[in-house]
């Protein structure tokens, strides 16, 4: 099929503002708009700047706005967005160069919430033991792979990047309830501050851009009742 | 140019890298460099399991596991470090678990492990539980726990700097160069000791399980400053990556019950491995699919099988098997717990297929997956110079940019999670070590000249020539003629190719002439860096004349332990003229026998 792919480009240090190419390609309806991409970088434009490496959905790299909506470039086909097709960086955090944003803020405030194993009880011989309930009521904030889409589809992270914002909430659910933790205490201290939950309004952006279909706004919702609660179940 | 002096430098920070900076910075000033952002690393597609005998539900020894891998290994394998791999491994998968590492538990709270390719009981020679695996993103759980860590234990890192040289002097490691992605500007940094955690290289060949940033850069760096490249002859094909696409599809699919299924219906590996079936290991699977083609068994008469998983055929199959659970009941299984155990698999089949493989059987063909050679290694990680295993003072390798040999001539599955944890482990340890009791070389005179020479080739060409279809044509040949089964005649055109492909990038000009994410220039001197390594790993092949574990020839198809029971080193001259030199394996316990799964 043909496509006509639109793409927001900048580059620092020609343009004084961003513009737009288009490209008219033939394209397989199952092809990734990551190939598309590849394709135009190698035949129509090599100065085309996006980051991408696993191209399954696994690495989180080349999380962008296709259509208006955030999404991973190497896990959406030709076929679920139709002939026309408009790519641009994601949002709220600052363009560098065509696709690729300023990732710091975003990983600044994943570190805040100290986003590691906390437990000073000397390690067992083998394993500690965890039950498999235990195990199941963190599995599915485990599955995050830290690309953004989530953060920078949120309204109040668009407002202020201070705001921790989603992908940094979900990677301190993922350790607040790990039966093996010591440390929701002091995250959920962290969690409680004014760039903390309480900014979440939700919106549900988050659930709907997560590429690993993480259940963004019931893990923030859980952590939210922790704090009123102290409840951990 | 800035200048950075920091005693270790690790190069990577996927699974290997992480490991080693985590344990070489606890006594001496690390940084880790990489050009992803670490958790963009490729461990993180890795999706089985970890392997290592605790025993969790069923009786295993490091033992057996040494065993497996030296026969796995089609006998290339160097049994001492293989032996020191699989006894590691237990104390090291304990190590990851009170990092938070989120295993899968079995009922009674343990590390739950799955039966995987190779992985015996080597008593009855049936499938051993013995992957450690979190769903089938244990590579993802890994990767993140260990960038967690380093997060924790503040290791320094510099994300998203390109490295494009490695420096010597006086026969020591003393630093690398890279490039600041985001700037374009020229780093040195001056070290003690180096550990190259690069990664793997399939992106040489079309169809590959491989991330794009998989290109050899580690193995290409160290091959132009003189440092041989081993056993390149070794590249593994999965054999169950989704059709067309290549992307893995686990061996923990048929772990879990999951089987093989020709044009015809049958279930053709009963006719290959009588005794574990789906669960030979992956040369001999990815050969069985290749002749079942061949033989016009193929679905619809084409060039892929399908892999089934659902719940119906795989209690069939288990009940034909006599396969028990771990207390003794028959193995069955429903389609939630199909879901619950391998649920990136699902998604990856409904997303790029749209086949729901809960309900339908999934298309695979052979890709393209791990390289099983590399900058050669004792299990230390220090880096041999030679044939004859002489050490470069400073300079270590750890990962699957390594060969130390512990896979030999094919990997078993969950080996290589094994091995970034071990080896990284350890490379990390014995750096430290090392640069407590030496000085810092001197660099050498205008250490960016080589950086500065490559790069500028790709700014000064006169543009007859495109990059992008230079690697598609490389990809193309090697994955025809460098395949999973090999010819002399196949061999040579591919050499042919590759040669002819390495002069026209000569006429490649980049377009981007900017410095901030200058994408363009970082991309076609990764595929220089896939041209030589496709060279190599060619001309490697075309010298030996046998078959083994990856390396079958369709002219040599028998393994020749007289002549051929060695590793290949082979170097490349500043001119780019290969020379290939041979060490003995090192062999302890296990005599060479004929491989029969």
């Amino acid at each position: 099929m043909q496509v006509i792919l639109k793409v927001f480009r900048y580059n620092p240090e020609k343009d004084k503002k961003p513009h737009y190419d288009t490209f008219k390609l033939d394209a397989e309806p199952t092809e990734r708009i990551l190939d598309l991409l590849e394709l135009v970088k190698g035949h129509n434009d090599g100065t085309l700047s996006f980051r991408r490496s696993c191209a399954h959905g696994v690495c989180g790299s080349d999380a962008m706005r296709i259509n208006g909506v955030n999404k991973l470039a190497c896990k959406s086909l030709v076929k679920d967005f139709g002939e026309k097709i408009t790519v641009e960086p994601i949002l709220g955090l600052p363009v560098i160069k065509d696709l690729i944003v300023d990732m710091k803020p975003f990983f600044d405030n994943f570190k805040k919430v100290k986003p590691y194993f906390i437990n000073d009880d000397p390690p067992p011989e083998k394993e500690r033991f965890q039950s498999r309930e235990d195990r199941e009521r963190f599995d599915d904030t485990t599955k995050c792979i830290l690309c953004a889409a989530c953060t920078t589809s949120c309204p109040s992270f668009w407002a202020s990047e201070e705001y921790l914002g989603p992908a940094a909430i979900v990677n301190a659910h993922r350790f607040i309830f790990d039966s093996r933790d010591q440390g929701a205490g002091e995250r959920l201290k962290i969690l409680n501050d004014v760039m903390g939950v309480s900014r979440c309004h939700t919106v549900f952006n988050c659930t709907v851009a997560c590429p690993r279909e993480i259940q963004i706004t019931k893990a923030i919702g859980e952590v939210k009742k922790a704090l009123m609660t102290g409840d951990l179940e | 140019m800035k200048t950075h002096q920091f005693e270790i430098i690790v190069v990577g920070a996927g699974g290997a890298g992480l490991m080693a900076g985590l344990y070489a910075s606890r006594t001496a000033n690390t940084a880790v460099i990489s050009k992803l952002y670490p958790t963009r690393s490729h461990t993180g597609a890795a999706q089985g399991g970890v392997g290592a005998a605790l025993g969790s539900s069923e009786e295993d020894h490091p033992e057996w596991h040494t065993y497996d891998t030296v026969k796995g290994s089609d006998y290339l394998g160097d049994q001492d470090a293989i032996e020191f791999m699989c006894e590691e491994a237990v104390d090291a998968v304990y190590e990851l678990e009170p990092m938070g590492l989120p295993f899968d538990r079995t009922p009674d709270g343990k590390i739950s492990q799955r039966p995987f390719g190779g992985h015996t009981n080597n008593i009855t020679g049936k499938p051993v539980r013995r992957a450690c695996h979190a769903a089938d993103r244990t590579g993802h759980m890994i990767l993140q726990t260990l960038y967690q860590q380093c997060i924790k234990n503040d290791v320094t890192f510099f994300d998203e700097f390109e490295v494009i040289d490695l420096l010597l002097n006086n026969g020591k490691a003393t630093g690398i160069v890279a490039i600041e992605i985001a700037t374009g500007e020229i780093h040195v940094f001056h070290a003690k000791a180096i550990i190259m955690a690069t990664g793997g290289h399939g992106r040489i060949w079309e169809i590959t399980s491989n991330a794009y940033a998989y290109t050899g850069d580690g193995v290409a760096i160290a091959l132009r400053r003189g440092v041989p490249a081993e056993d390149m002859e070794f590249f593994q094909f999965h054999p169950t990556g989704i059709y067309k696409l290549g992307i893995l599809i686990t061996e923990g699919v048929r772990g879990e019950g999951g089987v093989l299924i020709n044009g015809k219906g049958e279930r053709f590996m009963e006719r290959y491995a009588p005794t574990v079936k789906d669960l030979a290991s992956r040369d001999i699977i990815s050969r069985a699919i290749y002749l079942e083609v061949r033989d016009g068994n193929g679905i619809n008469g084409k060039n892929y099988m399908y892999l089934d998983v659902r719940p119906e055929t795989v209690n069939h199959y288990a009940a034909i098997d006599g396969r028990k659970r771990p207390d003794g009941k028959p193995y069955v299984v429903t389609g939630e717990e199909i879901l619950s155990k391998l649920p990136d698999i699902v998604d990856f089949c409904r997303v790029y297929l749209g086949v729901d493989p809960i309900t339908q059987p999934m298309p695979i063909q052979p890709t393209a997956h791990y390289a099983m050679g590399g900058i050669p290694t004792n299990k230390f990680g220090e880096v041999k110079a030679n044939e004859k295993g002489k050490i470069i003072p400073g300079l270590y390798a750890a990962g699957e940019c390594a060969c130390v040999s512990v896979h030999g001539a094919n990997r078993l599955g969950t080996n290589s999670l094994l091995d970034i944890i071990v080896f990284g482990k350890h490379a990390g340890l014995k750096a430290a070590e090392y640069v407590k009791g030496v000085d810092f070389q001197p660099l050498p005179d205008d250490p960016t000249a080589f950086t500065r020479q490559q790069l500028d080739a790709f700014k000064h060409g006169d543009g007859t020539e495109n990059a992008f279809d230079i690697s598609n044509e490389m990809k193309k040949v090697m994955f025809d003629d460098m395949g999973i089964f090999r010819t002399q005649k196949g061999m040579q055109a591919a050499l042919d190719k590759v040669r002819e492909l390495k002069e026209r990038m000569k006429h490649v000009k980049i377009q981007d002439t900017g410095k901030i994410f200058n994408m363009d220039l970082f991309n076609t001197w990764e595929i220089s860096n896939l041209l030589d390594l496709a060279e190599v790993t060619t001309v490697s092949a075309l010298a030996r004349t046998e078959s083994r574990g990856g390396h079958s020839r369709e002219d040599y198809p028998d393994r020749d332990d007289k002549k051929w029971l060695k590793h290949t080193f082979a170097s490349m001259d500043e001119k780019g003229k290969i020379t290939l030199k041979y060490q003995p394996v090192t062999i302890t316990r296990f005599q060479p026998k004929t491989r029969v799964y």
